[in-house]
């Protein structure tokens, strides 16, 4: 057991550890207070901190003007619907890597991981062509089969990796206990891996939140996600500051939330199971 | 109900036979114990007998039925597993109860057999809680209350004490051995702890890379091993073994003599001598482990009680001759 | 080891995953790999299926490629350094005991759920313009001239917005390699005489090594494909045309996708000589 530190040592790393984190928090913070501010306080200089009007009036203004919902709504299906999409294909694959260990089971472990590694822009005329061809530029759908293939590996593994832990003997017993295949998945398998499962699915869904190469690319109206929305807003027409804070705001708020339940997560996710 | 025979049963994993042609028979109602050192194949061999791992050739009869191709649940067996492997997610009662859920028994009779294996195995108070909040001799029994509840032809336990602290070990053992009185179910039980297979077996499998050195009860293996690694592997501590000139005047290649055969005495008339290096003092017994006896690096005796020898001291040993085991070149016991 | 009912059964439950990634990296590769090697420019109507390795050629030989390899690198190999000496120090810094670390560990953590469009924006308008960015008010404030960033500094403003993003990942992953240190070597360290920053040199980094080659690798693989920050900011002008920018602006901007899936192919070579060596550090793992 570690030593009590000395009061003194203790207060001082305290400060510097609040002081970084809210250097690091800041523009968080600084845009998310812009978005409250009036257009006219929010380029006062020098710029008040947290004396001035609060008004909530930018937040109807976002949402009016460029139908904020609509985004919304886009993102949660496309990231929802892509997530949801992968657990189901990988659940399986992963059980069957996980429990029943073939001789090529890490080759295609590790060939999975190498798709991750796939630059984009390698593929991303093909996938425009394709698209194209197929009538789904600007589709959902389309979004929903990308970033739920882009993501795949990420899932199979983090999955994988979680099923790992659940040791084969209670499988085994399961079976020597009458069970079948399905009644296995469902009543043993299933319940016990359901804390892996839902972080697998928090973590996949920030990332597809979040990914913007993809979703810039192949969407214009219909289908834009909110990374789309707030690439709008760097044109010069969209500048004002307060508005842009609002935005920004209701972009990243709900993504922010999912992500502070999911740190521990994160770290096994994106390292392949690497470092736990 | 309850006789498993394995006829010319192989197994192997790729290119690698792990158990080469081998023939059981396990009579109804006998404990058995599969015993050898860690990879001789024991628990490969439990696991073929209970579906877990296809038979690469050969068969597996129970009761007369051919059950080579049939799934482990359809084979009447129940198995406990070395990690007890619960459900974490289920109470206890549901464990018990999950191999008859599965059956599709009626609730009514599930709840009436749970109870049941709960009262013989003292669970009855912990029916509601989960596994992660019992003790490891309380899962132990809920394991085992998972076994009992489907009323198996046979019982499997892949060394099922060897999570356990030594106190509990010896009070499950028991149990487990009073169970086999009372059911009088054929059980097959692996360890790699020859006190275990001592104490419980009625026949003891010795195992060594997948073949079957020796078939036989606990006494039988005690009083005459068919060869040096029998020898070796069953008794404690192990059998003393001899080679050389001494093994040459009994017309052997190898002589052994287990430590509680030899006696000991005065080192000027007894047949060997030596110094006593360490000597371990448990109170019922003394064991001296005597060194420059000439015969090979060190000698144990097992001497009776409190013996007043310490290191450094001389003392002579004497075998006791019909309890001498001689062995030939190829290890082989010679009658 | 299992039975063979169960094992065909794994190969079912498998091949949909298997089968899906298998289309998803072949189809569109072999038709990058097929257009690279013809000069097909849709929106003048031109398609030549074979022009052998004249795109190839043409890009590499540009000054446009060398000057995206370089800024590439220097984008990469900075952020890098950043993030990983910046999250060692971060890490160590959190596993102190402090006062509300949960806290602070939320605090530190949440730049990397910021998407990169929003990140890219909130720095260039609400930090790093100049005249209403944070920064420019600091910089009055101590008496400096503020600074336009994006177009005095853009490769530097990138620099430090992707940093940004990714210090909370290095800090994260160094933290949770940290906190596997078995305290007892540290202690025995302790006793041996060892003074804290010994104590850091010997025992600590050794055991923060797989970690940091997890975190640079896994960071180069997604630092190779950024693209949002650029896209938002500068877009791609003043020397920050990555590679993959590049050959987004080939591609679909000036639509001559011969030569940006000539591009394209060198990016895919690219990455798959960090790739191997991500494998190589992830594979070690599977074994243990």
């Amino acid at each position: 057991m570690a030593r009590a530190a000395s009061t003194r040592s203790r207060i001082g790393w305290t400060a510097l550890a609040w002081g970084i984190g809210f250097l690091m928090f800041f523009p968080i913070l600084w845009t998310v207070l812009t978005s409250f501010k009036t257009e006219a306080e929010a380029i006062a200089a020098p710029p008040s901190f947290l004396f001035f009007d609060w008004t909530l009036e930018n937040y109807g203004i976002v949402q009016e003007r460029s139908d904020y919902m609509r985004y919304l709504w886009n993102s949660v299906i496309i990231a929802g619907g892509s997530t949801l999409l992968g657990i189901i294909v990988a659940v399986p694959a992963a059980w069957a890597m996980a429990f029943v260990p073939g001789r090529f089971t890490k080759d295609i472990l590790m060939w999975m991981l190498s798709t991750k590694m796939l630059p984009a822009v390698g593929v991303l005329y093909p996938i425009y062509l394709i698209c194209i061809q197929l009538g789904v530029l600007d589709n959902r759908a389309a979004l929903i089969i990308i970033l739920m293939l882009i993501n795949l590996p990420i899932i199979v593994w983090m999955l994988y990796t979680y099923f790992k832990e659940i040791p084969g003997e209670i499988l085994e017993a399961a079976r020597m206990d009458g069970a079948t295949l399905k009644s296995e998945i469902l009543y043993v398998l299933t319940p016990m891996a359901i804390p892996g499962i839902a972080s697998t699915v928090l973590l996949n869904f920030i990332l597809a939140w979040n990914e913007a190469f993809w979703t810039l690319n192949l969407t214009s109206v219909d289908a834009a996600p909110l990374t789309a929305f707030i690439a709008s807003y760097s044109s010069p027409e969209g500048l004002f500051f307060a508005k842009l804070s609002a935005a920004s705001t209701m972009a990243i708020a709900p993504i922010l939330i999912l992500g502070w339940f999911s740190q521990k997560q994160l770290v096994r996710g994106l390292t392949f199971g690497a470092v736990k | 109900m309850g006789q498993i025979k394995l006829n010319q049963v192989t197994k192997s994993f790729g290119d690698v036979q792990v158990i080469p042609p081998l023939d059981l028979t396990i009579e109804e109602g006998e404990f058995a114990v599969f015993v050898g050192p860690s990879g001789c194949g024991k628990s490969t061999l439990l696991r073929l007998i209970a579906g877990l791992e296809d038979v690469t050739t050969g068969h597996i009869e129970i009761d007369g039925r051919d059950v080579t191709n049939v799934q482990p649940a359809q084979r009447g067996l129940a198995m406990v597993f070395q990690s007890y492997a619960l459900y974490p997610h289920m109470s206890v009662r549901k464990n018990i109860a999950f191999p008859l859920r599965m059956a599709g028994m009626d609730e009514a009779e599930q709840k009436k057999r749970v109870e049941r294996a709960a009262s013989v195995l003292n669970l009855t108070d912990y029916l509601d809680r989960r596994p992660g909040q019992l003790s490891g001799g309380q899962r132990q029994r809920v394991a085992i209350g998972r076994a009992i509840v489907r009323e198996p032809a046979a019982f499997l336990f892949d060394e099922p004490l060897s999570n356990l602290d030594a106190a509990l070990r010896h009070g499950m053992r028991m149990e487990i051995g009073e169970l086999h009185q009372s059911l009088a179910t054929t059980m097959i039980y692996v360890t790699h702890d020859q006190v275990e297979a001592m104490t419980m077996a009625d026949k003891i499998v010795v195992l060594r890379a997948g073949v079957i050195e020796q078939v036989g009860s606990p006494l039988e293996l005690y009083r005459s091993p068919r060869n040096l690694f029998v020898a070796g592997f069953i008794g404690s501590p192990t059998m003393n073994l001899i080679e050389g000139a001494e093994a040459q005047k009994h017309g052997a290649a190898t002589i052994g003599v287990r430590p509680e055969h030899i006696a000991t005495g005065d080192p000027e008339t007894s047949p060997w001598s030596g110094t006593v290096g360490l000597s371990e003092h448990l109170g019922s017994d003394t064991f001296l482990h005597v060194h420059d006896t000439g015969l090979t690096e060190s000698i144990t005796v097992r001497a009776d009680g409190e013996v007043p020898l310490r290191h450094g001291d001389k003392v002579g040993l004497t075998p006791i001759a019909d309890r001498i085991h001689k062995f030939d070149a190829q290890g082989l016991r010679i009658e | 080891m299992a039975t063979k009912a169960s094992t065909s059964a794994a190969r079912l439950m498998m091949a949909p995953a298997v089968t899906l990634l298998l289309g998803w990296m072949l189809v569109p590769l072999t038709m990058t790999l097929y257009f690279s090697f013809a000069d097909y420019r849709p929106l003048r109507g031109v398609f030549e299926p074979w022009i052998g390795f004249d795109n190839y050629a043409r890009f590499t030989s540009s000054g446009s490629f060398w000057d995206a390899i370089w800024a590439t690198l220097i984008m990469v190999g900075a952020i890098l350094a950043i993030t990983v000496t910046l999250g060692i120090l971060l890490a160590l810094l959190l596993d102190k005991p402090i006062f509300g670390q949960g806290v602070v560990r939320i605090l530190v953590i949440a730049p990397f759920f910021v998407m990169p469009t929003v990140s890219a924006l909130v720095w260039k308008n609400m930090m790093m313009d100049p005249v209403n960015g944070v920064l420019s008010h600091v910089f009055r404030f101590f008496g400096a001239t503020p600074f336009d960033w994006l177009t005095q500094a853009p490769l530097t403003s990138i620099i430090l917005i992707v940093s940004w993003q990714w210090l909370p990942f290095a800090t994260l992953i160094l933290l949770t390699a940290i906190q596997s240190l078995d305290g007892e070597q540290l202690e025995a360290a302790e006793m041996d005489g060892a003074p804290p920053l010994k104590r850091f040199w010997f025992i600590i980094l050794p055991h923060l090594a797989r970690a940091i080659t997890i975190v640079i690798l896994i960071q180069t693989i997604f630092l190779l494909g950024i693209f949002a920050e650029i896209f938002v900011t500068t877009q791609g002008s003043f020397g920050t045309r990555t590679l993959t920018y590049l050959v987004f602006q080939r591609v679909l901007e000036s639509q001559n996708v011969g030569l940006g899936s000539a591009g394209g192919i060198i990016a895919v070579i690219l990455a798959n000589i960090v790739a191997i060596f991500l494998m190589r550090a992830v594979g070690k793992n599977l074994d243990a």
